[in-house]
């Protein structure tokens, strides 16, 4: 319910219509400036193609199938190595119906079928324990597995750990950092995608705010949010307030050119929502989120970012980051990366942190190559999570802090 | 309260001959309020209940849960957590708890008067904090929002095996992050104070802290990369060791997954440390009389005078480890099986102040927030690099602020080199108490 500036909410889990009323009378009472009397509202039911044909319903795979990728996810990331000491897996799939109408008179449907298998593995070596994670997450069934295997996402977690056993710590300082295809989508969506979330935005919380067709990247940047990439982690149909997802470009040539809307922010700028009102579930008020985020190719060539770039560090694999979106600055850590000395990728790198600041980063980017991947994520925000995509291609920042222990 | 322990009961009494059933029943109810700019943005208020319900059967084990407390639902989660645990491995040590003697210590964390508390006096407490804070300090120029939430909660747990225990508990939080402004410089603060009732909070102090923690931090500079002593904010060390007793979970240590396996009667941190997890002591956040299996919650000596003495256990990993069980079971609610977790760690303070240790440091870092915790810290290799924020300590005294820096370790090296523990202990909400904390030797990387 939602009167002037304020919204009320509640929820139930009681679907019947003396459950619903009562839901919709204790949002009302919150928001109760609002007054007395009905409005009889008809419905329009708006018609959206729906983005990906599921094959296989997860509803369809026995719980014994399911269970078999997980030993198989086991055993594979054993064989890999003799070091490999612990291995968990993971397999998930939901199948999310919503309906969805407001006293504007829209009334719409979606029908989201999500799938994640995850491995972790721990190497024991002479210098301790280390891990490796691996995650493929696509809205799809079960023919997700058909995209990529079981095996290949168990060797890729188990080489990871095995990988850094021979690790020396990371540097300390400011170096060049070269982020491998799809390893560092998530920088885009800290660095800059929260800043250009529009609730920030009307607060006047975001360094981005007020900042709409500045140049606030190299001009070799180009950020995409997308809600309708499928079968990527944060696609769906219409967003969580009946708004069909849409492809909305953020920052063209380093140019900002528009922030991402959710309904309520959009009324107030007497804009359309840009189709990024979304909730964790039904228990949870919409905000502004992303979708798929991610930066458009360049034109150079992936090996060559890395053989022009005398010393610094080669990042294969992102885990988590935070940002403050008032002052741009981030964090995010590094489970996999590499020195490069010489033009060359050396020795594998510890666990640690990058830091930035976002504006400054963004600026600071320098070479964009033409390959391009996307990896799954779940974004928190307000405590609340939702599955979303980040993407880049190769490219390269000339300067990020590293937060390891290597002084020279 | 009857309800849920009688639905608990009833779910329970359906074991078949070599079954064993749990069930757990939660019922809870919420307020939330988000004040801006002395408008409510937001206020939802919720309830939610439901029984999640674990089978064992031959060592395997089954789980399902429904959010809803009718009888039918109820017998249709307990069919399907039987269907699961056909689909489980048999796991010799699989199995519930079993009444162990030990008595629950009687602790009242239930206030009766924020259960009746009206909704006007929780919005004019998070309007309140907006207004101090906007009024605290000129270069205050933006309060990105000022929230209220609170929760009441009840759960029962029964199990087939003649576990039976009940508890309740009420909690309130109001919050405030604030920005500060200084020519083209912005910083950012955050203030809250939590309690069991709305008298136990002090929106005074809340705003103070949101006000001085971003005005401190205006004309912040990138300082050079250096090797430092690193001084902790409470609510740092608090985090701090959250992740700390993460890492002593017996479970993690049977499964390699520990860096402090294999390593109890070791001296894994400086002499003058000790760790103790006691959720009887009524002042935690996470005091409980019980655990999430039903078996009296106890103190748990974890380090002391720097040895490691104990891991903790919940049932399954204690029968794995050959011990019993610490009474260390936590769950996230009734959607999810127990698993172990601490819920008051605290170290043993000393008797420095916080000002009093700041005077014993040359050259140093006071560190008021810290970010990327979750990726920045690896409990299993021990690798710890997070992003940081505060102020500088040059000889004796706090200086200049410090911002988009990192500071890192590992979490073996930063026990061993504690070198001022302070005397300034506060619980603070999740599962730690916080005191100033001075760690040597620890990478700073800056420009």
């Amino acid at each position: 319910m939602v009167v002037g500036e304020t919204t009320g909410f509640a929820h139930t889990a009681d679907l019947s219509e003396r459950g619903l009323l009562a839901a919709a009378e204790a949002a009302a009472a919150v928001a109760r400036e609002g007054g007395g009397g009905t409005r009889t509202v008809a419905l329009t039911e708006q018609r959206v193609a729906t983005l990906t044909g599921i094959t296989s319903p997860p509803t369809d795979i026995s719980k014994a199938q399911k269970v078999e990728l997980l030993f198989r996810a086991d055993d594979i990331a054993r064989s890999k190595s003799s070091s490999i000491m612990q291995v968990s897996a993971g397999y998930g799939a939901s199948r999310r119906l919503t309906q969805i109408a407001n006293s504007d008179g829209l009334l719409g449907g979606d029908d989201r079928v999500r799938t994640r298998f995850s491995v972790s593995c721990v190497a024991a070596g002479d210098a301790g324990m280390q891990t490796g994670h691996e995650t493929l997450a696509l809205t799809l069934g079960f023919e997700m597995f058909e995209r990529r295997s079981v095996e290949e996402v168990a060797e890729e977690a188990a080489r990871r750990a095995v990988s850094k056993l021979q690790a020396r710590p990371a540097p300390s300082g400011v170096v060049p950092v070269v982020l491998q295809r799809g390893s560092g989508g998530v920088l885009f969506h800290e660095a800059c995608g929260h800043g250009l979330e529009a609730d920030h935005i009307v607060k006047n919380t975001s360094v981005y705010a007020g900042r709409f067709g500045d140049l606030v990247a190299s001009p070799i940047v180009t950020l995409v949010d997308d809600g309708t990439v499928g079968p990527e982690w944060g696609c769906m149909t219409i967003d969580d307030e009946g708004r069909p997802a849409q492809r909305n470009v953020l920052i063209r040539d380093g140019v900002l050119t528009d922030y991402m809307w959710d309904f309520l922010r959009a009324r107030k700028e007497g804009r359309p929502s840009s189709g990024n009102g979304r909730r964790e579930g039904f228990r949870h008020l919409p905000m502004v989120r992303m979708t798929n985020t991610f930066l458009l190719p360049g034109s150079d060539d992936p090996d060559e970012i890395v053989a022009q770039t005398a010393h610094g560090v080669y990042v294969a694999h992102l885990g988590g980051g935070q940002v403050n979106t008032a002052t741009g600055d981030f964090t995010f850590g590094m489970t996999e990366a590499y020195l490069i000395e010489n033009g060359e990728i050396t020795e594998p790198l510890r666990d640690a942190n990058l830091i930035g600041n976002g504006p400054d980063v963004l600026s600071k980017i320098d070479a964009i190559g033409s390959d391009f991947d996307m990896s799954p994520g779940t974004c928190g925000k307000d405590g609340q999570s939702v599955p979303v995509g980040c993407g880049q291609p190769t490219l390269r920042v000339t300067g990020v802090t590293i937060g390891g222990t290597a002084h020279d | 309260m009857t309800e849920l322990i009688d639905l608990a009961r009833s779910i329970a009494c359906r074991a078949k001959t070599g079954e064993q059933i749990e069930a757990y029943v939660a019922r809870g109810r919420e307020t939330s309020v988000r004040i801006f700019e002395e408008d409510i943005e937001s206020l939802s208020s919720a309830e939610s209940a439901g029984v999640g319900v674990r089978v064992v059967r031959d060592g395997r084990v089954g789980f399902a849960w429904v959010a809803a407390l009718d009888d039918t639902s109820a017998a249709e989660t307990l069919t399907e957590a039987r269907d699961n645990a056909e689909f489980a491995t048999r796991d010799e040590h699989g199995g519930l708890a079993v009444p162990d003697g030990v008595e629950p210590a009687e602790l009242d964390l239930w206030r009766e008067e924020l259960a009746t508390a009206p909704t006007e006096t929780k919005i004019d407490l998070a309007m309140d904090l907006e207004r101090r804070t906007r009024a605290g300090d000129a270069r205050i120029r933006q309060v990105v929002h000022s929230d209220y939430s609170d929760g009441m909660v009840g759960a029962a747990i029964a199990t087939s095996t003649g576990i039976e225990a009940t508890s309740r508990r009420t909690s309130c939080f109001v919050s405030v992050y604030a920005i500060a402004v200084d020519g083209d410089d912005t910083q950012t603060g955050y203030g809250y104070t939590a309690g069991r009732r709305i008298e136990d909070l002090d929106v005074a102090r809340a705003a103070a802290d949101a006000i001085d923690r971003a005005t401190r931090l205006l004309g912040a500079k990138k300082p050079p990369s250096s090797r430092l002593t690193v001084l902790l904010d409470r609510r740092i060390t608090a985090m701090l060791l959250g992740i700390l007793a993460s890492t002593l979970s017996g479970d993690d240590v049977s499964k390699g997954r520990s860096l402090f396996a294999n390593r109890l009667g070791e001296e894994v941190a400086v002499a003058n440390l000790t760790l103790v997890d006691d959720p009887t002591d009524a002042r935690a956040w996470g005091a409980a009389s019980c655990d999430a299996e039903g078996l009296a919650c106890r103190r748990n000596s974890l380090v002391e005078g720097g040895k490691l003495l104990r891991y903790l256990y919940d049932t399954h990993s204690a029968r794995v480890a050959g011990t019993s069980s610490t009474a260390s079971a936590v769950r996230g609610g009734y959607r999810t099986t127990p698993g172990v977790g601490a819920r008051a760690v605290a170290i043993e303070p000393g008797d420095l102040t916080q000002d009093e240790i700041v005077a014993r440091i040359d050259h140093g870092l006071f560190v008021q927030s810290v970010s990327g915790v979750h990726s920045g810290v690896n409990p299993i290799s021990g690798d710890f690099s997070v992003g940081a924020e505060g102020l500088m300590v040059r000889n004796g005294v706090l200086a200049e602020p410090v911002r988009e820096i990192t500071i890192a370790s590992t979490i073996q090296r930063m026990l061993q080199h504690v070198s001022f523990i302070g005397g300034d202990l506060e619980w603070l909400p999740g599962s730690a108490a916080g005191v100033t904390l001075a760690i040597d030797d620890m990478s700073m990387s800056g420009a």
